[in-house]
């Protein structure tokens, strides 16, 4: 028996590969077609030959449990996700457009703020704002770019309109699993490679690379550039590791570097000191350099923001980008656009209250049974409150912590996320995802083809973390004239 | 190559090969005690002293007995060299350095450690002992072989073939050691002096040394020329010559060598200049042995100030 694409029904969502029963997107056609032409055994079969590859390649990702870390395999789904090339043209040119307003807005933030004289934005968002770093003040980086690499949320909902949901501004992870994804599928489903028009994505490393070599303080000579993770322990070290080796990077920690007298930045190696030019960091603001911010951080480097800020060392993302990484501040990124850009938003927001405004609030609080609240800063889904799922209790909990701290919660509706045939114990069943492309903006922008599709695996949740029983599939884009 | 990386392959050598000796050490101990009458049981605390980790030991048991010795040296995790406490930091030190060695390194370390986890109870036990102890040696020789075979002979590898020779030198000399108290005069009614051929035996057996020796040597057992071999034998890997020249030849292919390089051929030249029978005669055999146990340290100190030491600022 082979999949009977006539049984498959995502109903009531929008299912990215088909339109009803039966019935295929035309980019996801060739796809379903060949899928059906496999048997379940054959299909089981791929399952297994993508088990095996992720484990043999140590696709890994690291949860900690019982005072150990464990890695555990990357949970894949074999289906891959298909969107057409023609509608990802428009996501690449929105997302690129949404990124360019970003640092611009931050770039503003620390230097001029004109954004808040011109009154397009209250100013009161800053005060309150938990990744505004006033160590930042009056710096200005290399082109004017602040967050050199973004990772945003997209989300399609039921009318089949892609939203932006959130910007990763700060270190956002998934990329490595984006490319390695690719790989099990092309071991797994080569032939529907060759008779399709599938966007390769393997540039990425040397997109990255290049962007980083960018900032370089020395441009004139090869750079060496580092990557600073935190370590093993750190749940995305697998990535770090994976971006060092594809860049043909140092996989560095706090404690390998050193800042010396003339403020310059120095790895230590078996043949003495080395000077680095540009740092990938994926460790936070706060626990970057003990010099600045929090003391206790043993992660950092001391004297990192001070090699940065003299211009000795590139940095990426820069120090204190995380400012637009709040969910108050995301509300006006549309703004944001018209303003620096004089431009309408190309990918649109998700409607957001801020509670902080009187009006807006009054209306949460009426419709909390219809709407998710969030805090504006935390991230992971911390102290959500998703009103149709939620107890009255809960709901009257919340009401109470918007009256008490409305700057810091806005509201969204409820949205329907899109679904995919996903491969499950139960057979094909239709699964809630989310996509996050990555944008690397240096002196140019560039946009991956694609992203990391997350897949919530248990039915009808809509959490796609890792960590929480989610999985991922590859992403296509597809040319369809091609 | 950073310095921390350095650190993390060197010491994941070194615990490697200091699990290897351990258990060839527990295991030719084991074997001699099965053939000693059981009017002279061996002492095997002796061993335990060999690590000189005894004060440790002193620490946690009272007993001196076989069982709680080979607990000590096999299992206990308050035993920093025991043999599941060196295979746990040798996992912990491939594991971050998973993109310098051959990824098999890992999957070898890895599985060597949960074998000896799962498995520790059939090591303690005199039955399954043999057995268990066999298996902990091949495996951590085929680590070594799969590294000198697969991977590339970089600043990486040398770092790898120095632990790996400084600490087979350190263990070596341990176990002259051992052999040595038994050469010191003794009361002429000594009952045990027609057993120590069985224990010089046990020794070069320990270190797979046997049949070289009968080969090169081709003399009947006897302290001396067993002290000779496993001292000064250059042929032999084992030898603490050998590995001392192993040490060099590493430290010669590594940067800003010229402090370790110094102290590692003066160590060389101690050994390869020391009159075996004259110390033995002497009664300073175990004097010898613990003045180039301070050397060897000497060499590791060297190695961590020129290549690993971070505290050094620009």
């Amino acid at each position: 028996m082979s999949i009977d694409w006539k049984s498959y029904d995502p109903k009531p969502f929008y299912d990215e590969l088909i339109i009803a029963p039966g019935k295929p997107r035309p980019v996801a056609r060739k796809l379903t077609e060949y899928l059906s032409s496999l048997d379940d055994k054959e299909l089981q079969t791929r399952k297994q030959a993508a088990d095996h590859a992720i484990l043999e390649m140590g696709i890994s990702f690291t949860v900690y449990s019982e005072g150990e870390n464990i890695d555990r395999a990357w949970p894949f789904d074999i289906i891959p996700r298909v969107i057409p090339k023609r509608e990802w043209e428009a996501v690449q040119a929105g997302l690129v457009q949404r990124l360019t307003a970003l640092n611009l807005f931050i770039d503003d933030v620390y230097n001029d703020q004109k954004i808040f004289r011109d009154k397009v934005m209250p100013k009161y968002v800053l005060a309150n704002s938990k990744n505004f770093r006033k160590q930042c003040r009056g710096i200005h980086p290399p082109h004017g770019v602040w967050a050199h690499i973004c990772g945003s949320d997209l989300v399609r909902d039921k009318d089949g309109t892609l939203y932006v949901l959130e910007d990763n501004l700060r270190v956002p992870s998934g990329v490595s699993y984006m490319l390695e994804n690719r790989e099990v599928t092309k071991r797994v489903f080569p032939e529907v490679f060759e008779n399709s028009s599938i966007l390769p994505i393997d540039e990425y490393p040397t997109q990255l690379f290049d962007m980083l070599a960018a900032i370089s303080p020395r441009p004139q000579d090869y750079p060496e550039i580092a990557v600073l993770t935190p370590g093993i322990f750190n749940s995305a070290y697998f990535e770090h590791s994976f971006l060092a080796q594809r860049m043909g990077a140092e996989l560095v920690e706090g404690a390998d570097l050193v800042v010396g007298d003339d403020d310059c930045v120095y790895m230590r190696t078996i043949e003495g000191l080395e000077r680095v030019d540009v740092i990938y960091r994926r460790i936070d603001d706060d626990f970057m350099d003990p010099e600045e911010f929090n003391p206790d951080s043993m992660l950092g480097v001391p004297g990192l923001m001070r090699a940065w800020r003299k211009g000795k060392v590139g940095l990426a993302n820069a120090p204190g980008s995380g400012v637009a990484d709040d969910k108050v501040i995301y509300a006006f990124v549309p703004d944001m656009i018209k303003y620096y850009l004089d431009q309408d938003p190309i990918i649109p927001n998700v409607p957001t209250y801020l509670c902080v405004n009187e009006k807006e609030q009054a209306y949460v609080l009426e419709h909390l049974d219809e709407l998710v609240v969030k805090p504006a800063n935390e991230s992971g889904g911390y102290g959500m409150l998703v009103g149709p799922h939620a107890t009255k209790k809960q709901r009257s909990e919340f009401a109470q912590l918007i009256k008490k701290d409305p700057r810091n919660y806005i509201a969204q509706p409820t949205l329907s996320l899109s679904v995919a045939p996903t491969l499950c114990d139960e057979g094909l069943e239709p699964r809630h995802l989310d996509l996050r492309p990555f944008v690397l903006q240096g002196v140019r922008t560039d946009v991956t083809a694609g992203g990391l599709t997350r897949v919530a695996m248990r039915k009808g949740s809509l959490v796609v973390n890792s960590s929480q029983g989610g999985g991922s599939k590859d992403t296509w884009i597809v040319d369809e004239e091609a | 190559m950073l310095s921390r990386v350095a650190e993390r392959v060197y010491w994941l050598a070194r615990y490697i090969e200091r699990a290897e000796n351990t258990a060839r050490m527990v295991m030719s101990f084991h074997l001699v005690s099965l053939d000693m009458p059981k009017t002279m049981p061996l002492t095997w605390k002796n061993l335990v002293a060999v690590t000189g980790n005894d004060d440790i030991f002193d620490e946690h048991y009272q007993r001196e007995d076989e069982r709680n010795c080979v607990k000590f040296l096999l299992a206990d995790h308050y035993n920093s060299s025991s043999v599941f406490s060196s295979l746990k930091a040798a996992r912990e030190n491939v594991r971050t350095t998973r993109d310098l060695v051959p990824s098999e390194a890992w999957e070898i370390v890895n599985e060597l450690y949960l074998f000896a986890r799962d498995n520790m109870d059939s090591g303690l036990g005199k039955r399954g002992r043999y057995q268990f102890l066999t298996e902990v040696v091949q495996r951590c020789q085929t680590l070594t072989g799969l590294l000198a075979g697969c991977m590339s002979h970089d600043p990486a590898y040398d770092f790898i073939r120095l632990g790996r020779n400084l600490e087979r030198a350190d263990m070596t000399s341990r176990q002259i050691d051992v052999g040595a108290y038994r050469l010191l005069k003794r009361p002429e009614d000594d009952v045990t002096a027609p057993y120590d051929g069985l224990l010089w035996t046990s020794i070069l057996r320990s270190q797979s040394g046997f049949q070289m020796y009968r080969q090169h040597v081709k003399r009947r057992i006897n302290g001396v020329d067993v002290v000779h071999f496993l001292l000064q034998d250059i042929p032999f890997p084992r030898a603490v010559a050998h590995a001392l020249q192993n040490v060099q030849e590493a430290i010669e292919r590594l940067p800003r060598n010229e402090v370790p390089l110094r102290l590692v051929m003066q160590v060389r030249r101690h050994v390869l200049g020391a009159e075996v029978d004259h110390l033995i005669k002497e009664d300073r055999l175990h004097e010898f042995v613990d003045t180039l146990q301070r050397e060897i340290a000497g060499v590791h100190g060297a190695i961590v100030d020129t290549w690993f030491a971070l505290d050094k600022a620009a």
